[in-house]
């Protein structure tokens, strides 16, 4: 009976293992991003709109925002679209577009169609202020708080679940301090 | 028993080299990767170490990924700036993390990474001595006593046993 144990034990470390990879809501794709509570890096963009008038962070100083990346190529961008559509309707919090590796015509074009749940948006084409974000996988979204500190990255769709249980929260939190 | 071989191999080994030599007379020479070839391998040196963020499996220099390319770009004009291959990484660490990096950095939260094989390995010595220790004093034990008249008959019978069959 004893000499059963050994592997008996074995097995039972390696179904741990296996059950900790197929944790609901794992995802191997997501990196913790180093960018979390550390400054929001500056850029100065034009808007998707207003291609003559420019935006940057520096502007939202004082207030929480959400920064949202988004392209009108994204597929997962429409299964977040009405989530952010919605929040946009409560007004709880300004969320600021970041429409990546786009054309200004095929974005606003697909605004129209859906919806535009942003303040403004900026117009990143080349994809540059994604990389100073860390965006490897749009849509991701960015809660940054009044002093310009980035406080949470949600890698991949926000879905009204993340809305209510981490983002929102959050954001509340932030608008006290 | 040979095949019948209806051109003869002589004749399909020259027809073959002219194939080959018709291939190499269309051959063009493949164009340089571009214009500064110093910056090129300094890219793909440094890019190797790199993973790429969307496939994951794959070294930014070999992943035909949209962000790889892009991510190439960026390390090009940082290489053109005259940056150092560490300034080079640390801009792709400050913004994707350790992850990108290939070999990752001796830190406390990696020192598992780094010395838990070795820690597995201590552990596996130290079992296989315990283990070795118990078993030299059972054999000593064994090898201290006799058998009793009972045993010896038994072992006896095994014996013989055992070589009737053998000169069944």
């Amino acid at each position: 009976m004893k000499r059963f144990l050994i592997p008996l034990g074995l097995f039972v470390v390696l179904v741990g293992f296996l059950a900790w990879g197929l944790k609901p809501g794992y995802d191997p794709h997501e990196i913790p991003s180093p960018l979390v509570n550390k400054p929001a890096p500056q850029f100065e963009l034009s808007q998707l709109a207003a291609p003559d008038k420019n935006f940057s962070p520096l502007e939202m100083r004082g207030k929480v925002w959400l920064l949202n990346v988004w392209a009108s190529w994204c597929v997962s961008c429409r299964q977040e679209h009405p989530v952010l559509v919605a929040l946009s309707k409560t007004a709880t919090v300004p969320i600021y577009g970041l429409n990546y590796k786009d054309t200004r015509a095929d974005a606003q074009k697909w605004l129209d169609r859906l919806g535009n749940p942003y303040v403004i948006s900026l117009f990143d084409g080349d994809g540059r202020v994604g990389i100073d974000y860390g965006v490897y996988g749009v849509p991701e979204t960015y809660v940054i708080d009044k002093s310009g500190i980035i406080r949470y990255k949600q890698i991949g769709p926000v879905t009204p679940e993340v809305l209510s249980k981490k983002i929102l929260p959050l954001v509340k939190e932030l608008q006290k301090s | 028993m040979t095949i019948e071989n209806p051109i003869g191999t002589r004749q399909f080994l020259l027809a073959l080299a002219w194939l080959l030599l018709c291939g190499l007379a269309y051959a063009k020479e493949a164009p340089p990767l571009a214009a500064d070839e110093a910056v090129e391998k300094r890219l793909v040196s440094i890019s190797e170490e790199m993973r790429c963020l969307v496939c994951q499996n794959e070294s930014l220099a070999s992943s035909q990924a949209d962000l790889a390319h892009d991510l190439r770009r960026e390390i090009r004009g940082l290489i053109k700036e005259g940056k150092s291959d560490q300034e080079v990484m640390d801009f792709m660490v400050n913004r994707y993390g350790d992850f990108v990096r290939y070999r990752p950095p001796m830190k406390a939260s990696t020192y598992l990474l780094w010395f838990g094989p070795f820690v597995l390995l201590a552990g596996a010595i130290a079992a296989l001595i315990v283990y070795l220790r118990q078993r030299r004093g059972r054999v000593a034990e064994a090898a201290g006593s006799t058998l009793s008249a009972d045993e010896r008959r038994q072992a006896e019978a095994l014996l013989t046993q055992h070589e009737s069959e053998n000169t069944q």
